[in-house]
């Protein structure tokens, strides 16, 4: 069968159990799910952040995100891929993104995940502004990010 | 044609979008930017460094030398964060 892929684009949070029983639920031709969580955390270079506010475009990012889910399932045998970003207002200790990936071997759900995360980072039209005690400031893209995603066009 | 900003472009500029009509010899991203930065302080100021600079012509990035023509809607923005 087709890998079942789910792309969600939304505020509000999600649960991460939930979303892994969707995708594995009464299917018995997965053998792996691979799950990252994305989480906001507090202390960045020596402050506290207050939160993150994601700005996002909207109407690009669901199709951005696709183009490499789509890509992801011609690289590896998937059973399944859900990606979901959140966007809007993000405190310490919450959710950010999830990644499920779902295969009959470990191998492929562990470098789809890892090969979706990084293009997440680099290429999904998301933009984060951290608040802390210094007051606002978008946050800097990382060349390690970069050198992470350009590895998979080697 | 449509223009979106996001992010810091959208700050700088003092605006999310707008529509505008680029003269002929206008034909690339990069065109482009140099119109826009000769509109005023604030375009200038979110263009300072073009190659920073990231666009999209209908939902898709695109290099600093692709053609505009036909395009419905060209987006600028700051390097993504997202993930």
């Amino acid at each position: 069968m087709s890998a079942p892929v789910t792309i969600r684009i939304q505020q509000e949070d999600f649960d991460t159990a939930r979303e892994i029983a969707a995708l594995s639920e009464g299917r018995t031709d997965i053998g792996a799910v691979v799950t990252f969580s994305g989480i906001c955390r507090g202390p960045e270079g020596g402050d506290d952040i207050a939160s993150l506010t994601l700005e996002h475009y909207p109407e690009m990012a669901e199709a951005e995100i696709k183009r490499h889910v789509d890509e992801a399932i011609t690289r590896w045998p998937l059973q399944g891929v859900t990606v979901i970003h959140r966007f809007g207002r993000i405190e310490p200790g919450q959710n950010i993104v999830l990644v499920v990936t779902a295969s009959k071997h470990r191998q492929a759900a562990f470098h789809a995940a890892e090969f979706l995360m990084d293009y997440l980072k680099t290429s999904a039209p998301f933009w984060k502004q951290e608040e802390s005690a210094k007051g606002k400031g978008w946050v800097e893209a990382k060349a390690h990010d970069d050198a992470a995603t350009a590895r998979w066009t080697k | 044609m449509k223009v979106k900003y996001f992010a810091w472009v959208r700050e700088r500029i003092g605006k999310a979008e707008e529509t505008i009509d680029p003269p002929s010899n206008v034909r690339t991203v990069d065109d482009l930017i140099g119109w826009l930065t000769a509109r005023g302080e604030t375009y200038a100021y979110a263009f300072e460094k073009p190659q920073v600079i990231r666009a999209a012509i209908d939902h898709a990035h695109v290099k600093p030398d692709a053609a505009i023509a036909g395009a419905r809607e060209i987006a600028f923005f700051p390097p993504m964060t997202g993930g």
